[in-house]
């Protein structure tokens, strides 16, 4: 991924939201989206069209309008209306909109834009209104490479959803995944990463090795993940640009389970050695290795808190897996889960208010998150098998993997990628080439 | 009736019973489980005559039973007539539990089976430990004598 240049500047922002009538309330379930018009951006004269590998964009001002839809669409807050219902032109629609056309629609919001594209730069300037109190509620500008135009369209979704919601947005994101083929006793696994919005897949890994549960750095430059290279498996960092692996630390054992620190600066994993596994983490600086838990127990999965304060795991000590919190010395080993049935894959919400989890009860998979002090517990999700929540970085949605029954010749067998909101609402399949699972969300690449 | 008649059909109800019984336990036709761990020999292989490859285990857990036990002492006896070859102990898991605790479950088991071998005086040089968690299946079916077949350590020889 080419570093783009971003020059945002503001043209006005008009912070009225006492006053605004169009507003989006993301805590509750959403059965009545937003009906929101989007435009096509209008194309400045003295454009061309932009050149990707072997494809050409024509019209990327509609290309990039379709995107900010299936966005909002997926997002399940908003209605985006048919845009052959449309009256009014991007370009005017842009600079002086007639509410009363938008109104007909029965459209509450609506966004223009207009792109000027030339050999090496993009600029682009969209607006959101209110159409419903006939105001302007946001207008940027900004410029970046042709070839990141869908990245134009997803910052401009984030815009939006801020403005409307309150909350930041994900669509500015990447989702790294382990991209699957094959028989089910010998399954191929690849390491993937696409944009969320499903495009731009691109493999990693070529598939020699078993590679399992990759996860993002804060800053998204780097991947920490288990592979089975040479027969080892150990925990490695891999840099998405450059493509160079390194194993991580020199342990004399299996190391597993990998996150990195909310300030990036170190690997938490699991470390096995004669049938013990216990949490260590990682100083990617100074190398320096600590050892966080000492117990005879499986302790596995760890996960910060986003303050760094704090690590959440799933550990056997009490006799079956369980959710635990600890300071992030390691002092203070509190258990959190006292349910019915088996917890495991703790993650912490970057809002820091809820953990996720898996939970196993009666043969079946839960989907479900609680507070940090275990309160509060809330299944949002049952199926035959699934587990592995992944948080949006707004916190807001999560995404995990589902596998299906498969007979003893192994037909039937599948693993995909799903998604959820906290509401428990909008469960949604996400299409990818391959079958896929151990999914991680990256935090907003524009940050 | 005579009381013997009625000695005779009250013994044959008896053991009617007892083998339906018997029947049950073992579930289906050709599957055999004691408790949830897997007895049969499908699937397993021999790394000499008589010597059995591989152990299982109950859900969730890594002890031994005796019929393990039974394979190990095996195991073990051939391994010091063969004191030239060294071993890999594969751990695994079903698909019925978290991707991660299952590599540690795994690894677990492995060491439960390298640990017995070595009481019985093979070096733990000569041992070494992998775990697959629930990555290599030897029966991809989902039902519970596909997922007792894969809860198993099984013991390689080291190329």
């Amino acid at each position: 991924m080419k570093k783009i240049l971003l020059f945002i500047f503001y043209l006005f922002v008009f912070n009225n939201s006492a006053k605004a009538l169009v507003e989006v309330d993301i805590t509750r379930g959403n059965l009545d989206p937003l009906p929101i018009a989007v435009s096509p951006l209008y194309v400045e004269s003295g454009s061309i069209d932009i050149k990707q590998g072997d494809k050409v964009i024509k019209n990327v001002g509609e290309k990039i309008s379709e995107v900010i839809e299936v966005n909002f669409k997926r997002s399940g807050l908003f209605n985006p209306l048919k845009k052959d219902s449309f009256v009014q032109k991007p370009d005017i629609a842009h600079v002086k909109p007639r509410f009363e056309d938008w109104r007909l629609i029965k459209a509450q919001a609506l966004v223009t834009g207009k792109v000027k594209v030339s050999e090496d730069k993009l600029r682009v300037e969209f607006r959101l209104w209110d159409v419903v109190a006939a105001k302007e509620m946001v207008a940027l500008a900004f410029s970046t490479t042709p070839n990141n135009w869908r990245r134009v369209a997803h910052i401009i979704s984030d815009k939006v959803y801020q403005r409307l919601t309150g909350e930041e947005g994900y669509f500015d994101t990447r989702i790294i995944y382990v991209a699957e083929s094959g028989p089910k006793t010998q399954r191929y696994k690849k390491l993937a990463i696409m944009d969320q919005d499903g495009a731009n897949i691109k493999y990693l890994t070529l598939g020699n090795e078993l590679v399992l549960t990759p996860r993002f750095s804060p800053k998204n430059q780097l991947v920490t993940y288990l592979s089975y290279f040479r027969n080892l498996p150990r925990v490695y960092l891999l840099d998405i640009e450059t493509g160079v692996q390194e194993v991580v630390g020199d342990f004399p054992g299996m190391t597993f389970a990998p996150r990195f620190s909310p300030d990036g600066k170190k690997i938490i994993m699991s470390f096995a050695k004669d049938g013990n596994s216990d949490i260590y983490t990682m100083d990617l600086q100074n190398r320096v290795v600590e050892k966080i838990t000492d117990h005879t127990s499986i302790d596995t999965s760890p996960s910060y808190s986003p303050d760094g304060k704090y690590i959440c795991f799933n550990s056997d000590r009490s006799g079956l897996q369980q959710i635990y919190v600890m300071r992030a010395d390691g002092s203070n080993v509190k258990r959190i889960t006292f349910g019915k049935g088996l917890y495991g894959t703790p993650v912490w919400s970057p809002r820091g208010d809820l953990i996720a989890f898996t939970k196993v009860h009666k043969g079946r998979f839960y989907i479900g998150v609680m507070r940090p002090d275990g309160s509060g517990e809330r299944l949002l999700t049952e199926n035959f098998y699934q587990e592995a929540p992944s948080w949006s970085p707004n916190g807001r949605v999560l995404i995990f993997y589902r596998e299906t029954k498969s007979d003893s010749e192994g037909k039937g067998f599948s693993a995909k990628l799903w998604s959820i909101d906290l509401t428990g609402y909008n469960e949604r399949l996400i299409k990818t080439e391959t079958d896929g699972s151990d999914p991680s969300w990256s935090s907003l690449l524009s940050k | 009736m005579t009381l013997g008649t009625n000695l005779k059909r009250f013994l044959i109800v008896i053991l009617a019973g007892l083998a339906l019984t018997a029947c049950a336990s073992q579930g289906k036709k050709g599957a055999k489980l004691a408790g949830d761990v897997y007895t049969g020999s499908e699937t397993v292989e021999y790394l000499a005559t008589g010597v059995k490859d591989r152990v299982f285990f109950a859900t969730n857990k890594s002890t031994l039973t005796t019929a393990s036990r039974d394979t190990l002492r095996k195991q073990a006896a051939w391994m010091r007539k063969k004191s030239k070859l060294k071993f890999t102990i594969e751990g695994h898991a079903d698909e019925r539990g978290t991707r991660e605790y299952n590599l540690a479950l795994g690894e677990r088991r492995a060491n439960a089976v390298k640990d017995y071998l070595m009481t019985y005086g093979i070096s733990g040089s000569r041992l070494n430990v992998i775990s697959y968690g629930k990555e290599r299946p030897v029966n991809s079916g989902s039902n519970p004598l596909a997922w007792s077949q894969n809860r198993r350590s099984v013991t390689v020889k080291a190329e």
